[in-house]
């Protein structure tokens, strides 16, 4: 490896200068820089869309820039690819794994440059490498387990050793924590500083910008393809990155936890769930007997990791997966018994945890996509109105702001933060309800969007509709939420007001670990199956 | 995109300089003097070893002989019968030939549009009326149909001559009419020479795959030899390879049918009962060349050479002397009239 | 859980500014397909040239057998309503996620039906009562049998592939035995010819077709064509069949029953398959003929694959198989017939692969090889 000797004494791990790349007529960078030191955490923070995914993958070889220059330890590596980045010590973990699901942790680990014995794999070699690299970084898998049997931590965990087991000096890591519950993100900072403190370079790509502030050394922002500026940690505040990232004030969640508190949660009951429990493929009760009752004009908050039979209770309640047992109701409608149409015409809005999937049909128009679900609404004699659709349409996307402002525009072209916009318009403007599912509003939206979309729920909440709110993001929950549970397999373990829903409270909670003050939430009786 | 528009540009440049390659083989299409003959095979297209080569030995055999230019179409589906006959009527034809009984009805009609132009068909179904008598197709076409009870009769008479065996077997392909007389013809050859002999007489199915199905025709055919069966005679398309396997396998006979089928299984194959459809279409071209073509019904029978069994070099051994002459003895009878083969159950 | 995501796409990379301009949206969409119409020409150009022949003469021959003349351009409408029927019902199928393989089957069921109604109407039935009934004995012969893989597929989630490949073996071996001992006439496979329910050819209306099987069938097909796009697009039923087969979970999330719909594809698509039967058996022959449209059940997936799934496109790549087919009896003398189904083949291959559904599929699928 003939690293330049420039490198060296600069101590500049990695550089890139001027990158520019097209995708056919879309600009994706133009004239991105990046400097990351050696022995850094380097945060790369920025809007969905603004060129960080792009730029990181020319780091790592997978594309070649169309201008500019990629330098590794003072080596021009510029239009690599990912064979030479790994040889040379770059590597990347993405934000979608790519594990093989039937294989062990040491099979995936060892993919590609097995240990062989003869012919056959070497299983207890690769397991013994495997082993002692979990010691050396402090991150333990066991490597004889199954990937389809991991937690999506685990699994991370297993891509991040994948890169190391390939003699990564300088680890990207692409949003590595969208999927992790507080105590795991935890587990990671203490795994990058320590690999940082041995001298490993880490960038990473992140929009939590609680995350930056902690974690980082050095922020450099991006902004429509272009880098806005790189500035040290310790001499900004998040709502400075914000500033920079969107170019403009933003609201940021964390500084709003504690004004809003204008929920009373004195209205009538609005939803009220009862000993619902809900099977799964994996067991039979991923909700386990759970009662509660969301009242107009709060917003109900649910924890949690995810994983916890979140998805499957909205999903019971939406009805969109049969319960097992209990029973729904909304105001004085028994849901049980209704397919997803009666629901929704009962008042049922529900803004579902994965756009992508459910939320939006991603290859039909955004004129189309706001009136999913509301078909019937739109149509009469079976004839759909395409007046009133596109009609409708161009309203939403001008109260929404949706860009680009193109009602034809299949939603598969828009960034996430406009897609979960019109997930949003549909679900919140487009029809009556009385009760809301809003499940993951934000993820994977920028922080604009975020802003918006939670003033949304927030006016929801004040004018009186019930909201029932599920996120991983705790901050999330945190500021939004009148009363907060905090589900672990299946079970609330813990309802909290506002005032005693705090991150120190709620995150052992989340793991399933009790505080010790015993106190449960004076927000009703956290007994499983305990009317709350 | 604008890669595309390059590929475009190339292709369309390849295709438009290919246009203009004339190879110097190239077959011209002209329809000067001399006799045009047109000829649509059936489904199966060339290559059947059967009926449809048949035709083509016959044409091919016109234009050596004759000088006849033949032009051949092979249709993909129902309608292309009718299109490929009307469209070698129009283009002038003389003699425009179908093969196979599926032609009948596109054949009449054609014969009655187009009067001038002379039209035969091979195994033409005769429509009957609604009292049961044969329609004469038109006075232009020339239905030509071959007595296969005749030929099934002699190869009977050698199957149970030859076989050593009081029983003698048939397979069938599809259990209809057509396929009937073959069985017919044959049990009555197989009584003719052994009133004792019983005739196991199977069918492959009811369906036209069943002369499509080799499988099938050599689980017919195994269980036959184990019940003491020694000669099969098939009637079953390529449901007769299964026949032929089964014949090998155990080293006993079976009978061909249609063409010589001896190279199929060779020391396996007894005989085979022949078809004479290239004899058939070669006289109809020359008719038309020699001007004595007539329309009407043709029945082909060993009088006519139309149905035949194959007694050569290669199975001369398998037949003796005396079944052969005996079998000669029942043609001449059947010729003569002596024998009134029957042809249908 | 999932480890392996469902790539989601770059929003950077979404070509924004080209798909929001109409023309280069409608020449991106076409420019694949014509490329491909062109790959499959040069093919054809160095078959033609394998034979020995010249490639213009022989294209020139397919072009004046088929487009040249009244009567070849009316086998190829004959061709190509048959063809249009069965794109429509493979086309349909797909729009709501679902793979109908038994197009032929349900052809021949419909077909079958049409004259079974026909034969039992009583002579002289007028053409105004007895046409319709027959119409509507084809669809629901085709509908009835393709209502086994729809009830399959709703109740059970039965692959609808599997079981309406293995209809096509019984339904068709149904008929056949049907034909062959009870119905046909003697000495042939068809059974006596209707009563009652003929579609006249279009020859009675414009004489040039004279000799050519077109007929007023045409009409019912290309009404197809325009029920099946107002449907798909203008209709409450038609959004959410096709947000069925987009994202089936995004379409239950929308309130729609997906086992219903597609139940009600799988009978549309039958229904379409068994009208195209009747272009032979009311319009052209008047009777039922063992496999009187063999081929155009399969070919009618080309056709939708060809015709993007859309109505218009499939009208349009229906008449390109016609010609194709009936131009490969115009130059059968010059060239054997396999040279134009291998022209056909590449046809299919080339321009299939062009479409971006077919795409995607063989990317993840070469993807899932590669692993």
């Amino acid at each position: 490896m003939g690293t330049g000797d420039g490198g060296r004494e600069t101590g500049v791990a990695l550089r890139a200068v001027g990158v520019s790349k097209r995708f056919g007529v879309v600009r994706a960078n133009l004239g991105a820089s990046l400097e990351v030191r050696r022995g850094e955490i380097h945060a790369v923070v920025g809007e969905n869309g603004a060129g960080k995914s792009t730029l990181m993958r020319m780091l790592a070889g997978m594309y070649a820039p169309d201008a500019g220059l990629i330098e590794v330890e003072g080596r021009d590596v510029t239009g690599w690819s990912t064979r030479e980045a790994i040889a040379a010590g770059v590597g990347m973990v993405h934000q979608h794994f790519m594990l093989v699901p039937t294989l062990t942790v040491a099979e995936n680990l060892v993919l590609g440059q097995e240990l062989t014995k003869g012919v056959q794999l070497d299983r207890a070699g690769a397991e013994a490498a495997v082993r002692s690299l979990c010691e050396r970084t402090g991150l333990t898998v066991d490597p004889r387990r199954l990937v389809s049997d991991l937690t999506v931590g685990e699994a991370q965990r297993v891509e991040i050793l994948k890169v190391l087991y390939r003699g990564a000096k300088i680890l990207i890591l692409d949003e590595p924590t969208a999927v992790l519950s507080p105590p795991e993100v935890v587990e990671l900072w203490r795994v990058l500083r320590r690999l940082s403190s041995e001298g490993g370079t880490v960038v990473l790509i992140t929009h939590k910008l609680d995350e930056v502030i902690e974690i980082s050394s050095t922020i450099t922002v991006m902004r429509a393809g272009e880098t806005v500026g790189q500035v040290r940690t310790d001499e900004t505040t998040p709502a400075g990155i914000a500033r920079m990232m969107v170019g403009r004030d933003v609201r940021l969640a964390a500084e709003m936890e504690m004004d809003g508190g204008r929920g009373t949660g004195d209205g009538r009951a609005a939803l009220r769930v009862a000993g619902l429990t809900v099977p799964s493929s994996r067991r039979p009760n991923e909700v386990d007997n759970l009662s509660f009752t969301v009242r107009a004009g709060e917003i109900f908050g649910i924890a949690g990791v995810e994983g916890n039979g979140q998805t499957e209770l909205i999903e019971a309640i939406a009805g969109l997966r049969a319960a097992s047992a209990g029973s729904i109701s909304l105001g004085e409608a028994d849901l049980a018994k209704m397919s997803v149409r009666e629901r929704s015409a009962a008042g049922l809005s529900h803004i579902p945890e994965d756009r992508h999937r459910r939320g939006l049909v991603l290859e039909y128009s955004v004129g189309d996509n706001l009136i999913l679900g509301l078909q019937r609404r739109f149509s009469v004699n079976g004839a759909l109105q395409r007046e009133r659709v596109q009609a409708n349409a161009t309203r939403r996307i001008r109260e929404f702001d949706i860009r680009p402002p193109t009602p034809a525009l299949p939603a598969r072209a828009l960034s996430g933060g406009n897609q979960q916009k019109v997930v949003v318009a549909r679900e919140m403007r487009g029809r009556e309800y009385s009760v809301l599912l809003a499940s993951q509003p934000t993820r994977g939206v920028d922080v604009g969007a975020i802003e918006f979309i939670h003033a949304q729920l927030r006016s929801a909440r004040d004018a009186g509709k019930a909201v029932l709110l599920v996120s991983a993001d705790l901050v999330e929950v945190l500021a939004l939420s009148d009363r907060v549970a905090v589900m672990y397999e299946g079970r609330f373990v813990a309802v909290l007001d506002r005032g005693e829903a705090t991150r120190e409270r709620v995150g052992p909670l989340m793991v399933g670990v009790e505080t010790g003050d015993g106190g449960r939430g004076t927000g009703g009786s956290a007994e499983p199956g305990g009317e709350v | 995109m604008r890669k595309l528009y390059l590929v475009l540009a190339a292709l369309l440049a390849a295709h438009v300089a290919l246009l203009f390659v004339h190879p110097s083989g190239a077959q011209q299409l002209d329809t000067g003097a001399g006799l045009d003959v047109g000829i649509v095979f059936d489904l199966g297209g060339r290559g059947d070893k059967s009926f449809n080569d048949g035709a083509y030995l016959g044409a091919e055999r016109a234009r050596r002989e004759l000088g006849a230019r033949v032009r051949f179409i092979e249709p993909g589906e129902g309608s292309d019968r009718e299109a490929g006959l009307r469209l070698l009527a129009a283009e002038g034809m003389e003699l425009v030939v179908g093969v196979g009984f599926i032609f009948s009805d596109d054949l009449t009609q054609l014969a009655r549009e187009y009067p001038n132009v002379r039209f035969a068909g091979v195994d033409y179904a005769v429509a009957l009326d609604s009292i049961g008598n044969a329609i004469q197709p038109p006075a232009n076409l020339a239905a030509l149909k071959f007595r296969e009870e005749e030929g099934s009769f002699l190869v009977g008479a050698l199957a149970a001559l030859v076989g050593d065996s009081k029983k003698v077997g048939f397979v069938g392909g599809m259990d209809f009419p057509l396929i009937h007389k073959f069985e017919v013809g044959y049990r009555a050859g197989v009584k003719a020479v052994c009133p004792d002999c019983e005739v196991v007489a199977q069918y492959a199915g009811v369906t036209p795959e069943a002369f499509r199905n080799p499988g099938r025709g050599q689980e017919l055919a195994l269980s036959q030899y184990q019940s003491g069966v020694n000669v099969i005679f098939h009637a079953s398309g390529s449901t007769g390879l299964g026949v032929f396997e089964a014949a090998r396998r155990r080293g006993k006979l079976a009978i061909g049918v249609d063409a010589d089928q001896y190279a199929e299984a060779p020391g396996y194959i007894l005989t085979s009962m022949v078809k004479g459809v290239d004899e058939a279409v070669f006289d109809a071209i020359k008719q038309v060349a020699d001007g004595s073509f007539r329309g009407g019904i043709f029945q082909l029978g060993l009088k006519e050479r139309g149905v035949n069994y194959v007694y050569d070099a290669n199975n001369r051994a398998l037949i003796p002397d005396a079944v052969h002459a005996r079998v000669e003895l029942l043609r001449r009878e059947i010729i003569d009239g002596k024998i009134d083969v029957p042809s249908v159950k | 859980m999932s480890l392996i995501n469902e790539a989601i796409p770059d929003p950077a990379v979404a070509p924004l500014s080209r798909l929001s301009s109409r023309v280069g949206r409608a020449t991106a969409a076409l420019l694949p397909p014509l490329t491909a119409l062109l790959i499959a020409a040069v093919v054809g150009d160095l078959l033609i040239l394998s034979f020995g022949q010249s490639p213009a003469a022989v294209f020139k021959l397919l072009l004046e057998g088929t487009w040249g003349n009244a009567y070849g351009f009316g086998q190829v409408i004959y061709k190509a309503t048959t063809l249009t029927f069965t794109g429509l019902a493979v086309a349909i199928g797909i729009r709501a996620g679902l793979f109908n393989i038994g197009a032929e089957g349900q052809l021949a069921m419909g077909g079958f039906c049409a004259a079974l109604v026909g034969l039992l109407l009583p002579v002289g039935t007028p053409a105004v009562v007895a046409i319709p009934l027959c119409l509507a004995g084809a669809a629901l012969g085709g509908a009835s049998v393709a209502s086994v893989p729809g009830v399959l597929k709703a109740r059970f989630g039965a692959s609808e592939v599997i079981v309406t490949i293995m209809l096509n073996f019984i339904t068709l071996a149904f008929l056949n035995w049907l034909i062959a001992t009870k119905l046909n006439v003697a000495e042939s496979l068809h059974t006596p010819e209707i009563n009652a329910g003929a579609v006249a050819r279009l020859s009675s209306v414009i004489d040039a077709f004279r000799g050519s099987a077109a007929n007023f069938v045409l009409l019912v097909a290309l009404a197809a064509a325009g029920y099946v796009g107002w449907y798909l697009f203008r209709t409450r039923a038609g959004y959410d069949l096709r947000a069925v087969g987009l994202q089936p979970e995004a379409a239950e999330y929308g309130g729609v029953k997906v086992g219903s719909v597609w139940l009600r594809a799988m009978l549309m698509s039958g229904a379409l398959a068994g009208l195209g039967g009747t272009n032979y058996v009311l319009g052209y022959k008047q009777y039922y003929e063992e496999g009187f449209a063999a081929g155009a059940g399969f070919l009618g997936i080309a056709v939708a694959l060809v015709g993007r799934n859309h109505p218009a496109g499939v009208v349009v790549a229906a008449l390109l198989f016609a010609t194709l087919s009936q131009g490969g009896l115009a130059v059968n003398a010059v060239v054997p017939k396999q040279m134009v189904d291998v022209l056909t083949a590449v046809v299919i291959i080339a321009v299939a692969t062009s479409v971006p559904e077919v795409q995607r599929l063989l990317r993840s699928t070469v993807r899932g090889g590669a692993k």
